[in-house]
């Protein structure tokens, strides 16, 4: 294990260790310094963020590395200030801590759009980090990571290199500013050198000196494409998942929850399973079991095995009951109405109405969830890929009767997140099972039938349009958007309780979209519905963007207008920014050029998490099938740390957005999911999957995430392709429902 | 009842049941979790091995029936033209299905050292991706036939 094995939570430091914290929370204006969580057993803890010993430089990058590169771009903004060789650090995700609470999460507080923020609303929210802080919020989500960090993590690497040259001016009785530092050294006026090593210890009892942050043009990290910190992990079999955790006397437990959902178990009889080799055990997990063996494929067998006899689910039996429930949400008065601009309520002659709905989605990561857990003497150990550490410790505490302070967690690399990890089911069951088994180290993998039957889905939802053009624009433009709220959802489950006020999530991606339309009103309306739905990559913007997009794309045929064009008219006006993006996806799409025949393209593009994003899609006949054969993408997050992982994310959300949008579906008979496995809910693969192309503009004022914002366009992208190329208008998805696309 | 089984050149025993899947024999026997599971049925890749120098689904293969030496992610060693070429390409984000891959890649490369697109997208459309890294996993492919990866 590598130095952080080692970590435990402790109390309050004094003095300069959380000092060194207060350097990075100076920017926020927040007095209080933040408890530094590290206590490493050897070598020094500078501030939250760097740890310093004989074997090197640990940083700790304290979000959830889930794929999007956060643990490189993290590091590389406190390697960019303590002079430290790339290739030599070490990253770690480090400990659940309210240190490490995610300020930028509260940048979606306000209940305005994005993109129309004014300077004193980002005052605003930069001064609501300090909420984010009181409720030490450590959460990965939003695409907010790197804006979150962007400022501290460099303070945090420039506080620790000044403290660094501080103990070595006093050991060479030289003057302060002498001394330069470089690759892991201080380097002297005579050029002698010290290791950082021989001076961090000494350093972390100092208070830390004021220090400013060196200006962008003398940055050697960021802004360039750097090699990944797990790269090399990845690619030998090295990196370690949360089910990849050696332990002495490991059992093999996996579960088997009752798949009607909100159903229960009325009975079950373990002795089937018992039966079998290699089965130890099977545990009553209320409403299910878990089996624990000897290796996982004879618990999977023994979870089978078992004879259960469930308790029905209290869901609509079927999907016109889930659209009905989803349906009367019309019926009542709006949750929210974030944009409502001049007049919607009389629509003139030649308006156009349209229903849209969208279906249930699963994550489908690569992983199935999974964790492991240890409890020995009164203490558990936790290792689990997860987006939000300290709620899994607390959940875990509720699960297992043991209190907060007894468990460890270590967040392991993940499989895919897409959201889904953010929910603590699968520790509080590691847990849970782990207790019983005390003294008995456990690793928890579920079936890939159980996760794609215990997910929790991004929501079905469905959107009824108005609109109307006159003299080549957009005159009205009415949508109304019902679907069950993953924001109250969500908040039930960590808080116990729903906010209430205006859902913004619910409307995002449409509500807040740059177009200069004059009649303009979003109304959110949340449906009575309790199917376990949760943050799916993207969120509201992965159902709103459709609707916007697509029904742009009805007004600008109405008009009669190019796609493109008409897009632009609407959004120059409210947006230099995003009608940049377009332009550019015009440039590289070649959309002023005509395709041959058999060829047609779609565009679409939507703001969100910060970023305009912009996509062409192409289309080419084959036969009777459609090839999604080209896909172009334009997005502006602003400043761009690193351009290798930022094109890395966007090629990712695209091909995220279009596998839902091709075959994405997720359906509930007797409220049991009927997909089980990728047969039933596959996603594009090498042979489906267009060729890319990405332009990445830095013109944005203020940085956006990158992690998310390729989703919601890529999805009316194509379904505008689809109608450029054959004439129909999809208006619910999947698309494989009205086109052959091979898959 | 003991089976003996050759993986990465080291002859194990183990005394697991002869239906047990290669998969978790290598994983949870074994411990060698480079391999890793994604869906059991054959259908994500994120399982694949090479048995004789063949790529198979580890998930679909029970133990008795293990007909060669295997070879897994470990086993390569690290320092091959195809990995090499996967860094160089940064191709993994989450990684999860990766040793998948790889292993299926270098099944692709030994039996054609210059794939086309064509080929690769044959080759390779058993191995899903949820974080969708294929253009630089076709990339990397072609950058590691060029470098010899298949002679």
């Amino acid at each position: 294990m590598s130095t952080l094995g080692k970590i435990t939570r402790r109390g309050l430091l004094l003095g300069a260790v959380a000092v060194a914290g207060g350097a990075a929370f100076g920017i926020y204006q927040v007095q209080k310094p933040v408890e530094n969580p590290l206590s490493p057993d050897q070598g020094a803890t500078l501030n939250p963020y760097v740890i310093i010993d004989r074997s090197g430089v640990t940083i700790i990058a304290p979000r959830a590395e889930m794929g999007q590169g956060v643990h490189t771009t993290l590091a590389a903004l406190v390697a960019e200030e303590l002079d430290v060789d790339w290739t030599s650090i070490r990253v770690e995700h480090g400990p659940p801590s309210s240190a490490y609470y995610n300020a930028a999460l509260m940048h979606g507080a306000l209940p305005v759009a994005d993109y129309a923020m004014k300077d004193w609303q980002h005052s605003v929210v930069g001064g609501l980090g300090a909420v984010a802080k009181l409720l030490g919020l450590q959460v990965t989500g939003g695409s907010t990571s790197t804006v979150d960090a962007y400022e501290k993590m460099r303070y945090a690497g420039a506080g620790a290199r000044e403290a660094l040259k501080a103990v070595a001016a006093d050991r060479l009785g030289v003057a302060l500013a002498s001394l330069r530092t470089e690759s892991g050294f201080v380097i002297a006026p005579d050029n002698s050198r010290i290791s950082y090593a021989d001076l961090a210890e000494e350093a972390a009892t100092r208070p830390v000196p004021d220090v400013t942050l060196r200006p962008q043009s003398e940055w050697k990290l960021l802004g360039r494409a750097l090699p990944r910190s797990d790269m090399r992990a990845k690619i030998t079999g090295q990196a370690q998942y949360a089910t990849d955790i050696a332990l002495p006397g490991l059992k093999f437990a996996t579960v088997r929850i009752c798949p009607y959902l909100g159903g229960g178990m009325a009975r079950f009889d373990p002795a089937p399973a018992l039966a079998l080799p290699g089965v130890e055990q099977v545990i009553d997990m209320g409403n299910g079991v878990a089996v624990v063996a000897r290796n996982t494929w004879a618990a999977m067998e023994g979870a089978r095995a078992v004879d259960v006899q469930w308790t029905p689910s209290p869901l609509p039996a079927d999907m016109d009951g889930m659209f009905a429930a989803i349906e009367a949400a019309f019926d009542a008065e709006p949750n929210s109405t974030l944009r409502d601009d001049g007049d919607v309520a009389t629509l003139p002659e030649g308006a156009i109405r349209a229903d849209y709905r969208v279906p249930f989605l699963a994550h489908s990561t690569m992983e199935p969830q999974g964790a492991t857990a240890w409890l020995q003497d009164g203490r558990m150990t936790i290792w689990a890929g997860n987006q939000a550490p300290r709620l899994c410790v607390q959940k875990a505490a509720e699960a297992s009767g043991l209190t907060e302070d007894a468990i460890t967690l270590h967040t392991a690399f993940m499989g895919g997140g897409f959201g889904r990890r953010a929910e603590t089911d699968t520790v509080a069951q590691v847990a849970r099972i782990a207790a019983e088994m005390s003294g008995t180290p456990i690793r928890l993998t579920w079936s890939r039938e159980e996760d794609m039957g215990h997910d929790f889905y991004r929501p079905a939802a469905m959107a009824r349009m108005q609109g109307a053009v006159a003299d080549g624009r957009i005159s009205h433009f009415n949508a109304a958007i019902a679907a069950p709220s993953v924001t109250r959802a969500s908040m039930k489950r960590i808080m116990g309780r729903a906010p209430g006020g205006a859902d913004k999530g619910h409307v995002e991606g449409a509500f807040d979209q740059p177009y200069a339309i004059p009649n303009y009103r979003v109304a959110g309306h949340l449906a009575d519905l309790d199917v376990p739905i949760g943050f799916w990559r993207s969120v509201g913007a992965s159902f709103n963007g459709f609707f916007h997009e697509s029904f742009v794309d009805e007004l600008a045929h109405a008009a009669g207008a190019d796609p493109l064009a008409f897009r632009l008219a609407h959004v120059a006006p409210e947006s230099a920014v995003a009608a940049r993006v377009l332009e550019r996806v015009r440039e590289i799409s070649g959309w002023d050029t005509p395709l041959p025949e058999g060829r047609a393209r779609g565009i679409a593009m939507t703001w969100s998490f910060g970023t305009p994003t912009a996509v062409v899609i192409e289309l080419a006949r084959q036969g009777d099938r459609i090839r999604i054969d080209r896909a172009f993408m334009a997005c502006d997050p602003g400043l761009v740390l690193d351009p290798g992982i930022v094109r890395a994310q966007m090629e990712s959300g695209l091909i995220y957005g279009l596998s839902a949008a091709v075959m994405g579906e997720i359906t509930f008979t007797e409220g049991r999911a009927d997909q089980a496995n990728f047969p039933d809910y596959d996603a594009l693969r090498m042979f489906n999957t267009p060729r890319i192309e990405v332009a990445i503009l830095n013109t944005n004022p203020h940085m956006g995430g990158v992690g998310e914002p390729g989703t919601p366009p890529a999805i009316p992208a194509l379904a505008n392709a689809l109608f450029a190329l054959t004439g129909t208008r999809a208006r619910s998805l999947p698309l494989r429902d009205v086109a052959d696309f091979g898959v | 009842m003991s089976i003996s089984l050759t993986v990465n050149t080291t002859l194990y025993q183990t005394d697991a049941a002869p239906e047990t899947p290669l998969l978790w024999v290598l994983r949870d026997e074994l411990g060698l979790t480079g391999t890793k599971f994604g869906c059991g049925v054959a259908a994500c890749g994120a399982c694949t091995v090479h048995i004789d120098g063949q790529a198979v689904r580890s998930c679909q293969v029970q133990l008795g029936d293990v007909w060669g030496a295997v070879t897994t992610i470990e086993g390569l060693g690290g320092q091959t033209a195809l990995q090499a070429a996967w860094e160089r390409h940064q191709v993994a984000q989450c990684g999860y299905c990766q040793s998948g891959q790889i292993m299926q890649a270098a099944d692709l490369l030994a039996n054609n050292p210059t794939p086309t697109d064509d080929d690769i997208d044959a080759a390779m459309g058993g191995n899903l991706c949820r974080c969708g890294t294929y253009s630089a996993i076709r990339a990397a492919i072609h950058d590691a036939a060029k470098a010899g990866a298949g002679q």
